[in-house]
């Protein structure tokens, strides 16, 4: 669906995006992952035609983006970091102004319309001015016309923006319904929020990608698979001790220390925790959290980023 | 053509849906009143059809005016917002887009025109003018109105400021407007040239009620280059 083949972008002098590559399949919903200005909406925007490349290949479904721009904007949907509203619309007229400017003919105009205002929840807003609604309306509004003509290829930059908890929630299960009709990008610098929606993630950082795959395949580049985080109350010292007996443990260290609470940090080959527990028991500590410590997506990511564990 | 009908619709909607449109074309229309007031009606006793000329005069220079204000949204507004994203992505070329903005600011333009109407009118029942003198002064209005349009799309292409479009827009037309004062330092035949790129002694002719294809051809000229140049900035944003 998508070839990326030394992909650079230079904004003046600096360049924003270097020598980027990566293939994404048909069906695929990919995590675009990083800190504010490390290069992920050029990358996005350069994907969307919005940009043009400085140099590198971009094929989308076969075609280039530098030579056929045309025919890529007809297979795609694309939601920029900030929703291309205008204000004086309604959200019906808005969507349907841009169902036909990107090619929906007359026939297939209110169906394709009705459609994307069922799937973002926005059925009982059509009538409403663009202008008076919420924040959480207007990136439904943005995602709306994004998916209107039915694209293959959805570009989804930072949908979770600026949402409360609820809405999050919300954007995370519309991405969620959106996976096999369409081939879904989405980029996000706060993990958690795409976190359980993504088959897999490129990691960018100041222009380049420093880590791709699945979690677990981040959880094991940072040599991370198979560890636990265990927290117990004092005395740590024989927790530790108990644990260092458990087979399979290679490895325990003391991670933080707040009055009676201990967190250790447990690694070692294969599932840990059934022997683990029975060993903090046995050793009469108290148990108060058993967790594989890698599933936690925050941490990869400040480690690749920063090389330091979330707090 | 789908895709300027469309972007031009669009438009034009927001001009009648917003107040801005509206507020510059009654401050147009109060200027142009008080001026037709002060200077075509008042004063000795004159023929009509030179009350008529007059009156194309002045509003020709309210229309050149006017025109960059009405302009100076129409792409800098896009950028400003980042809904210019959205035509960035989808299937529409850079001309279409420039094309379908400069029509709805042209139609919304005839609004004006359509409301100075009464002042030729007035003309004509308390004297004597012929039609197509009437005809040819606002041809020659909407081509004044079209080249000035076409230059406040290009300055407003320039920036994702409204206020420095019109600025930039503003000094093309005065260098078009006073591009004669060149030609008095400036020998043959480069005087010709210079004294030909001022837009008002174009239309000189069409204010007295004639129609000439080589101040029809230099409008059309003025509006093609503007609009070419439009286009070529749009294009050229994608790459930086």
């Amino acid at each position: 669906m998508i070839q990326v083949e030394g992909l650079t972008k230079y904004y003046g002098e600096r360049a924003a995006i270097r020598d980027l590559s990566f293939t994404i399949a048909k069906g695929e919903v990919i995590g675009f992952l990083g800190l504010n200005g490390a290069g992920k909406s050029t990358t996005l925007k350069v994907l969307g035609c919005v940009l043009l490349p400085t140099s590198g290949r971009v094929l989308i479904d076969g075609f280039d983006v530098s030579r056929d721009p045309h025919e890529i904007r007809k297979r795609i949907g694309f939601l920029p970091d900030t929703p291309p509203l205008y204000d004086e619309m309604t959200v019906s007229g808005y969507l349907e102004f841009v169902a036909q400017l990107r090619g929906v003919t007359s026939a297939d105009l209110d169906l394709r319309v009705d459609d994307a205002m069922r799937k973002t929840s926005l059925t009982d807003r059509r009538d409403d001015v663009i202008s008076t609604l919420s924040h959480g309306y207007r990136q439904r509004v943005g995602v709306a016309q994004a998916l209107v003509h039915n694209p293959s290829l959805l570009i989804l930059d930072e949908p979770t923006g600026g949402l409360d908890p609820v809405q999050i929630v919300e954007m995370r299960e519309l991405i969620r319904q959106l996976k096999g009709e369409h081939t879904v990008l989405v980029s996000s610098h706060i993990l958690g929020e795409i976190s359980q929606i993504c088959d897999r993630y490129l990691v960018i950082q100041q222009g380049e990608i420093i880590a791709r795959g699945t979690e677990a395949d981040l959880s094991n580049l940072l040599g991370n698979a198979g560890a636990v985080e265990v927290e117990v109350t004092s005395p740590a010292q024989a927790a530790i001790d108990a644990l260092k007996a458990v087979a399979g443990v290679t490895d325990v260290t003391l991670t933080r220390l707040e009055g009676q609470t201990a967190q250790l940090r447990v690694v070692g080959t294969g599932e840990l925790r059934p022997q683990i527990v029975k060993a903090l028991v046995a050793a009469e500590a108290t148990v108060l959290k058993v967790d594989k410590a890698a599933t936690r997506l925050e941490n990869i990511f400040l480690k690749l980023t920063h090389g330091k564990d979330a707090p | 053509m789908k895709n300027v009908t469309l972007i031009a619709r669009r438009e034009l909607q927001s001009y009648l849906r917003t107040m801005s449109g509206y507020i510059i074309i009654a401050v147009m229309l109060f200027i142009d009143g008080l001026l037709f007031n002060a200077f075509a009606v008042a004063g000795t006793a004159k023929p009509s059809s030179q009350v008529l000329a007059e009156f194309f005069t002045l509003t020709s220079g309210i229309t050149m005016v006017g025109a960059v204000f009405l302009s100076m949204r129409l792409i800098a507004e896009e950028r400003q917002t980042g809904t210019i994203a959205l035509l960035y992505s989808s299937p529409v070329l850079d001309v279409e887009i420039v094309l379908g903005k400069f029509l709805a600011a042209f139609l919304f333009m005839c609004l004006f025109f359509a409301s100075t109407t009464y002042m030729p009118l007035l003309v004509a029942v308390y004297g004597k003018v012929s039609l197509g003198h009437i005809a040819a002064g606002y041809f020659g209005l909407m081509l004044v109105g079209a080249s000035g349009l076409a230059i406040g799309t290009f300055g407003s292409a320039l920036t994702r400021s409204q206020v420095v479009a019109a600025v930039l827009s503003g000094v093309m037309v005065l260098a078009l407007t006073t591009a004669w004062l060149l030609g008095k330092v400036t020998d043959r035949p480069l005087t010709d040239i210079v004294n030909g790129l001022a837009w008002w002694g174009h239309f000189d002719a069409f204010r007295t009620g004639l129609v000439h294809l080589k101040h029809v051809a230099y409008f059309g000229l003025v509006t093609f280059i503007a609009l070419f140049a439009a286009t070529r900035v749009i294009e050229a944003r994608r790459w930086r």
